[in-house]
């Protein structure tokens, strides 16, 4: 098997990038400020104006790292998706999972008028909302698996995917119409997608939850490999395909439904990174391509922030859209080149 | 029956195969007692949707017997656990695998997932086993390469080498030979009795070659309409045990040549 090693210079080389990526994206925003003045307040040293520092310290730092937590949490996601479902057109965005986590928001924003008073303040809460997302994917997911297991046609469970995001998004079609107009705002604007709403306090609360899912993520390597072979080969191999699906699922809702929660619906990353990985990475053994799509999703999330920057402009584009322009051409290129849909 | 000293690897006790729904049962095929000896190979054969699968699909316990039981290695299937059933039964499906973008290499090797540790890292005995098991199979050429490169005869070979890396006391193969030219099921079949013979595993397959399956198993099981009959082919061929296996009205059953003549 081909170990580590032999990719080692890919790796080195993504790593690098990674860090030059992690401080362009720092050094570029709305204001300009010099780079050395980034580099002493991010070492927390005094800058030549007192702004600078705290631009850098609470705004962009916690941006950067909320990218890349994001594009590598959703990079994985989409992986394990595509291991799971054995097809390589999965991700949670496709399998309605991101929807689930919109309609467990909009339940929560534009529904806590129906309960009113003091509990709508803790519904509209940032834990609710995480709460609600993480939940409302997991439903999800969980109904699209066991309408999977009944239907063998791998096609057909995308199909039923998208059935249950269109569902989703009737209901909250019907939410919207009864929220207020500043709820509907609140709403809408989530589904845009930001990574810059963050604060450390959140930051922290997201990343102990990432954890926990790269945690599950990683204790299903072995059975992920397995189910390379398909699942009857890989029941004969002794797997418990029950358990390890359902870690496979809990793993995904924990990613992609607390990412949705935090930052709003991100397109297209889920899908179109494990093949942009897969193309320099080429491999199936998910020892390499896991941390392959880490690397990989946090150096194209934090290229898609920068752009949606627009640096030195006043301009903030929704980062749902700049994802979306780039990683549908990625998928219509895979498509293309069908040669290389073999994963 | 003068290999009755050697140790059966499974056995079956009045089993009754079929499929169960909640309202009905469908039997396919009742009364099967067979017995698998060490390093025999065992073909089974019979006409299309007689139940060969359905057989091989309750031996390997993928589906539940609806009589009877099935014992490997002296303990009844249900009781094993599904790591250690791993351990002493090996599979080769026809259904193909998923991703092809595996290396022959990395393939095999993942026929040491019941003995690896929690991520599947390969102990020095884990590639010793797979190295050899890629030279039993002839297939050291192909090594490096991947799964898409392969024909079916080269990549029904690495199957193959994924069950013995598995070091089972058993492999149990679902039509090995079907997709593949005259060449290569003779082929194929030769390195399953030379596999039997060398490593002492018990292969069962089922085929349709019967000609072929005649000339080199130890051991044929032979399912038709009524009943299933297993013992070697010569005295099945003495038995006319063949001549059961299909309507009349357009093949017959060779005895001088083993084989089946289309009727003029």
């Amino acid at each position: 098997m081909p170990n580590s090693n032999t990719y080692k210079f890919s790796f080195l080389a993504l790593g690098t990038l990674l860090i030059l990526c992690f401080f362009a994206n720092i050094s570029l925003g709305s204001v300009y400020i010099p780079f050395k003045d980034v580099f002493y307040s991010l070492i927390g040293t005094t800058t030549e104006q007192e702004t600078w520092q705290n631009i850098i310290q609470n705004y962009r730092l916690p941006k950067a790292i909320t990218a890349i937590l994001v594009g590598s949490g959703l990079g994985i996601s989409g992986l394990l998706m595509q291991t799971l479902f054995r097809n390589p057109l999965a991700g949670p965005f496709v399998l309605g999972i991101s929807s689930g986590a919109s309609l467990g928001v909009a339940l929560v924003i534009l529904g806590s008028s129906v309960f009113g008073g003091i509990f709508a303040t803790f519904l509209i809460s940032k834990w609710s909302i995480v709460l609600a997302a993480s939940l409302g994917s997991f439903l999800v997911l969980l109904a699209v698996l066991m309408v999977s297991i009944k239907v063998r046609d791998t096609m057909a469970i995308l199909i039923i995917g998208l059935m249950f995001a269109s569902i989703t998004a009737a209901i909250v079609s019907v939410l919207s119409y009864f929220g207020s107009a500043q709820q509907l705002q609140q709403y809408i604007f989530w589904g845009f997608g930001s990574l810059g709403n963050l604060s450390w306090d959140e930051l922290a609360i997201f990343f102990v939850i990432y954890c926990f899912g790269i945690a599950i993520c990683l204790a299903s390597i072995k059975s992920l490999n397995t189910l390379l072979l398909g699942e009857n080969y890989a029941k004969s191999l002794g797997l418990n395909i029950k358990r390890s699906r359902l870690a496979i699922i809990i793993s995904t809702s924990l990613l992609a439904g607390t990412i949705t929660a935090f930052t709003g619906p991100i397109a297209f990353i889920g899908l179109a990174i494990p093949h942009l990985t897969r193309q320099v990475f080429n491999t199936s053994n998910h020892k390499i391509l896991l941390p392959a799509v880490f690397l990989f999703g946090a150096i194209v999330m934090l290229v898609c922030d920068s752009i949606a920057q627009v640096p030195n402009s006043d301009y903030t584009l929704p980062i749902n859209a700049i994802t979306s322009l780039v990683g549908a051409p990625v998928v219509i290129w895979l498509l293309v080149r069908k040669r290389k849909m073999v994963f | 029956m003068e290999k009755k000293h050697q140790h059966i690897i499974l056995k079956t006790n009045d089993l009754a195969i079929g499929y169960q729904s909640k309202k009905s049962q469908t039997l396919v095929a009742s009364n099967i007692n067979i017995a698998l000896r060490q390093g025999e190979l065992v073909g089974l054969v019979g006409g299309n949707g007689i139940g060969k699968s359905t057989l091989l699909r309750t031996l390997t316990h993928v589906q539940n017997e609806l009589k009877g039981s099935v014992f490997i290695n002296g303990k009844n299937i249900k009781h094993y656990p599904a790591l250690e059933l791993a351990k002493v039964m090996s599979l080769v499906l026809t259904e193909q695998m998923m991703s092809k973008n595996l290396s022959v290499f990395e393939l095999v090797a993942l026929g040491r997932q019941p003995y690896t540790n929690w991520v599947g890292n390969l102990s020095e005995n884990d590639i010793d086993m797979v190295n050899k098991a890629i030279n039993q199979t002839n297939i050291l050429d192909l090594k490096h390469k991947k799964c898409f490169e392969l024909s079916d005869g080269q990549l029904q070979k690495v199957m193959i080498a994924r069950a013995l890396a598995q070091d089972t006391d058993l492999i149990i193969l679902d039509e090995p030979t079907s997709h593949l030219d005259m060449y290569h099921k003779a082929y194929i079949l030769k390195l399953l009795q030379k596999l039997a013979k060398e490593t002492h595993k018990t292969i069962l397959f089922s085929s349709h070659e019967i000609d072929l399956a005649i000339q080199l198993c130890d051991t044929l099981i032979v399912m038709s309409e009524n009943n299933v009959v297993s013992n070697t082919p010569c005295n099945l061929i003495s038995k006319g045990t063949f001549n059961t296996l299909f309507p009349k009205d357009l093949i017959a059953f060779d005895e001088l040549t083993g084989s089946f003549r289309v009727k003029k």
